[in-house]
C-alpha cells in the first residue's frame, strides 16, 4: 500500500489560489454531432495533481468531453490547453495524455507484460528501461506474478489493473479514466477506489475521471464537475456540491433530497422564510437568498438532516407532520418514508444508534419531522 | 414408456450424430473406396480395375495390394511437375486473393451498417450464377477480339491484340475471380467483430493509424486470414475447370492429370493414387494451419 504524500496540514485547494495556473484548460468548448449538441460551451480549469470527476447521467456529454481531451474527437468550437500547450487539433498519438477505457481495451493477443510495454515500445524507449518500468508498474498494480498471462486468463479486476498500468507507464501528464470502476462488482469497486487514489498520490499524475456514479465521484475526487445536457451545471468539491447545490438538478442528482416548492414570504439578508403548501408552518432558512419576495423557490433538505419524533415540535417553523408509510432497514441507517398530510412523501434517514431499540417507530404511526434552520438549501432554479 | 426413453439417445448425441453420419457416408466411405481402387490394377472390364480381395482357391482368400500405381507417380516426373505446378498456381492465387481480399474485407467491415449489408450482398452475388458460366464469360472477355483487347486497341495502348486466353495470366484471373469471395467472407466476419476501441487504445499509446493496423488489426485478424487462405488454397490445388478452360493446354495441373487418367486413359487405379497423394499433400499443411488457428482462437478469447 502506498502511503499518502499529501500533507494533511497543507490544504490542497489550488482552485482557490488566484496565482495557481490551471494545468488543463477547457475554453468554451462545444461539440455537435449533426444537429445534436453533445457538449455546449464548457469552460473548465483543472489543476495539477487533481482528481477531477466529470459526473452526470448517461448522454450528458461527459464522455464526449473526455474523448476531446484524449484527441479522439475534435471540438466544433473552443480550445483545449494542456500544460499551457494548445492541444485542440493534436492527434491522440501525439498527446501527452493517456486514457483508460471503460471496456479496458486490453490487447487480447498480447501478454500482460506486452500490453504494458506497448506504449513504451512505441516511444522507442531503451529495452532495459522498458523492462524496468514495466516491472515497477506491474508491481505497483500488484500484477507482478501475472506478467506472462494473456488477458483472457485474468479476472475483470485484474484486466482493469492491466489497463491502468498500461496507461500510467508512459508517465502521462494527464490520465483520463472512462468509468474506471463500472465493470467491477461492489466490493472490488470500493477497494479499487482507494487503490486508485493511492496510486494517483504516489505518482502525482492529474486524473480526470468520467463517472455516472455519484458515490464514486464523491470518494475519488478533489472536485466534481456536474454535467447535464452537455453543460457544466456546477463545479466544486464533493462537500460543496452536496451541501451547497446551486440548482435543483445538482441537489437531486447527488444523494437523496427532499425539495419543498414554496414562495418567499420574508426575504432578509441574514434569513428567509418560505411558505410551502406541503407544510403547516413556514420553512426558516438561516441564510439570505438572491431572489425577490413572492418568487417561487425550492428548499432542499437532505434526509439525514431531518429528525423524527412523536411529540409535536414547539417551534413556529421548520416542521411537518405525516404518517409512516415505509421503513427500510439498511443496517447502519434506517430510511423512513413519511407521507405528509399534503400527500408529499418525505425521505428521512436516521442512524441506528442502539442495537435494541425498544419502542421503535412503526408503520402508519403519526410522526413529526423537524430540521434546523441551517439545513435547507434554497435554490431558485 | 420409461424403458423406451432410456434407449433413445439423449438429444445432444442425436444432434451431433447427424453431421458425423453425413461425413461418414459421403466422405469417409468414398475415400475408402478410392483408397481401395488406388491399390488395385487396371483391367479392361466393368469396373475397370481388379478386385483387391478374391478367392484364390476354395479356402484361400487372397488380398492383393498393388503398390505399382504409387511407384508410377514417383517414377514419372509428369506427376511431380503437375503437383508442384498446381501448388504453385494455388499458392500464388491464394496470395493474390489475400492481397485483394484483405482491403476489400477491411473496407466492408469499416463501412456504415447500411452500406455493409449491400457490400456483403455484392460479395456473394457471383454465387447466384453458375460457376461454369462465369468462367466461360472470362473467355469472352479475354479473347483476342474480346472487349478488353478491343478497348486497348481503341485507346491506342496496343497495336495488335494481346494473347491473354490460354496463358497463365488467364488462369490466375479466373482463379482469383472465382475464389475471392471465399477469402473475403471469413476475413470480413473476423474484422467486423473486432473491438474498435482497441485501435483507439493503440492511438492513445502512441500508434499512428498504420502502426495500429500492423500491431493490432493484423495480428487479431490472423484466424480470418488462415480460414480464408485454406478455403482458397485447398480447392485451388485440385482445380480442373479453370485451367482447362482458360489456360494453356500444355499447362500441367494435377486436376487435369486426374481428369485425363480417369476419362481419357480409363486408368482408375492410377487416377485414385493421384487423388490419394494429393490428399496427403494437402492434409499435412491443413493440420498445421488448424493448430495455428486453434492457438489464435485461444488468443482471441475473453475479450
Amino acid at each position: 500500500m502506498a502511503t499518502s504524500q499529501r500533507d494533511p496540514q497543507v490544504k490542497f485547494e489550488p482552485w482557490n489560489d488566484p496565482d495557481a495556473k490551471p494545468y488543463v484548460r477547457i475554453e468554451k468548448v462545444t461539440k455537435n454531432f449533426g444537429d445534436f449538441v453533445a457538449v455546449h460551451d464548457v469552460t473548465l480549469d483543472i489543476y495539477k495533481k487533481e482528481i477531477f470527476c466529470l459526473l452526470g447521467a448517461s448522454g450528458c456529454g461527459k464522455t464526449t468531453l473526455l474523448r476531446m481531451l484524449a484527441g479522439f474527437e475534435q471540438p466544433t468550437s473552443g480550445r483545449i490547453y494542456i500544460d499551457g500547450v494548445d492541444m485542440t487539433t493534436v492527434p491522440p498519438y501525439e498527446r501527452p495524455v493517456n486514457m483508460m477505457f471503460q471496456s479496458y481495451a486490453v490487447f487480447p493477443h498480447m501478454t500482460v507484460e506486452q500490453n504494458v510495454a506497448f506504449g513504451l515500445k512505441q516511444e522507442s524507449v531503451a529495452k532495459a528501461e522498458i523492462a524496468r518500468r514495466v516491472t515497477d508498474m506491474l508491481e505497483l498494480v500488484r500484477l507482478g506474478q501475472f506478467a506472462k498471462r494473456k488477458p483472457h486468463q485474468l479476472s475483470g479486476g485484474q484486466r482493469q489493473r492491466v489497463a491502468l498500468a498500461r496507461s500510467l507507464v508512459k508517465k502521462p501528464k494527464l490520465l483520463l479514466l472512462d468509468e474506471p470502476l463500472a465493470a467491477l462488482d461492489k466490493k472490488l469497486r470500493e477497494h479499487t477506489q482507494f487503490e486508485l487514489i493511492n496510486i494517483q498520490e504516489t505518482l502525482g499524475v492529474t486524473f480526470i475521471v468520467v463517472t455516472h456514479d455519484q458515490e464514486e465521484a464523491m470518494t475519488l475526487s478533489s472536485r466534481i464537475g456536474l454535467m447535464n445536457h452537455g453543460e457544466i451545471v456546477q463545479v466544486g468539491t464533493p462537500r460543496a456540491i452536496y451541501e451547497y447545490p446551486q440548482t435543483r438538478f445538482a441537489a437531486e442528482f447527488i444523494g437523496q433530497v427532499n425539495t419543498f416548492e414554496g414562495k418567499l414570504i420574508e426575504d432578509e439578508p441574514s434569513y428567509v422564510r418560505i411558505e410551502s403548501a406541503d407544510l403547516e408552518v413556514p420553512i426558516y432558512v438561516d441564510h439570505g437568498v438572491s431572489s425577490a419576495p413572492g418568487a417561487t423557490v425550492w428548499a432542499a433538505v437532505r434526509p439525514e438532516k431531518i429528525q423524527i419524533s412523536r411529540a409535536k415540535p414547539a417551534s413556529s417553523d421548520n416542521w411537518g407532520s405525516g404518517i409512516v408509510r415505509d421503513i427500510a432497514y439498511m443496517g447502519d441507517v434506517s430510511i423512513y418514508l413519511i407521507k405528509l398530510d399534503s400527500g408529499k412523501v418525505v425521505r428521512v434517514a436516521q442512524p441506528n444508534i442502539h442495537r435494541h431499540a425498544e419502542d421503535r417507530l412503526t408503520w402508519d404511526e403519526r410522526v413529526y419531522l423537524q430540521w434546523h434552520g441551517s439545513s435547507p438549501v434554497v435554490v431558485t432554479k | 414408456m420409461r424403458w423406451l426413453m432410456r434407449r433413445v439417445p439423449a438429444g445432444r448425441t442425436l444432434v451431433t450424430s447427424v453431421p458425423y453420419l453425413w461425413l461418414l457416408l459421403f466422405f469417409l466411405v468414398p475415400f475408402v473406396i478410392v483408397l481401395k481402387i488406388s491399390f488395385s490394377e487396371s483391367q479392361i472390364a466393368m469396373p475397370p480395375y481388379q478386385p483387391l480381395v478374391h478367392w484364390a482357391s476354395d479356402k484361400m482368400l487372397q488380398i492383393q495390394l498393388n503398390l505399382g500405381n504409387f511407384a508410377f507417380l514417383v517414377e514419372d516426373n509428369l506427376y511431380w511437375k503437375a503437383y508442384l505446378n498446381s501448388i504453385l498456381v494455388a499458392g500464388v492465387s491464394t496470395l493474390l486473393c489475400l492481397l485483394i481480399g484483405y482491403p476489400m474485407a477491411y473496407a466492408m467491415a469499416r463501412s456504415g451498417t447500411a452500406n455493409r449489408n449491400i457490400l456483403l450482398l455484392l460479395a456473394v452475388l457471383p454465387f447466384f450464377t453458375s460457376f461454369l458460366l462465369r468462367v466461360y464469360a472470362w473467355i469472352g472477355l479475354l479473347k483476342n477480339n474480346g472487349p478488353i483487347n478491343n478497348a486497348l486497341l481503341a485507346l491506342g495502348v496496343i497495336d495488335q491484340p494481346v494473347q491473354m486466353l490460354q496463358t497463365g495470366f488467364a488462369v490466375y484471373i479466373g482463379m482469383v475471380y472465382s475464389y475471392l469471395p471465399f477469402m473475403v467472407l471469413p476475413l470480413y466476419s473476423n474484422l467486423e467483430k473486432m473491438d474498435l476501441t482497441l485501435l483507439e487504445a493503440a492511438a492513445d499509446l502512441g500508434c499512428r493509424p498504420w502502426q495500429a493496423f500492423l500491431k493490432v488489426t493484423l495480428p487479431l485478424s490472423r484466424p480470418g486470414v488462415v480460414a480464408g487462405c485454406l478455403l482458397v488454397f485447398i480447392p485451388a490445388v485440385g482445380e480442373f475447370v479453370i485451367p482447362s478452360l482458360l489456360g494453356d493446354p500444355g499447362m500441367l495441373m494435377i486436376g487435369k492429370v486426374l481428369w485425363t487418367e480417369f476419362f481419357n486413359n480409363r486408368d482408375w487405379p492410377v487416377a485414385s493414387a493421384v487423388a490419394i497423394a494429393l490428399l496427403m499433400f494437402l492434409v499435412l499443411p491443413i493440420m498445421y494451419l488448424d493448430r495455428a488457428q486453434n492457438a489464435a482462437n485461444e488468443d482471441g478469447e475473453g475479450r
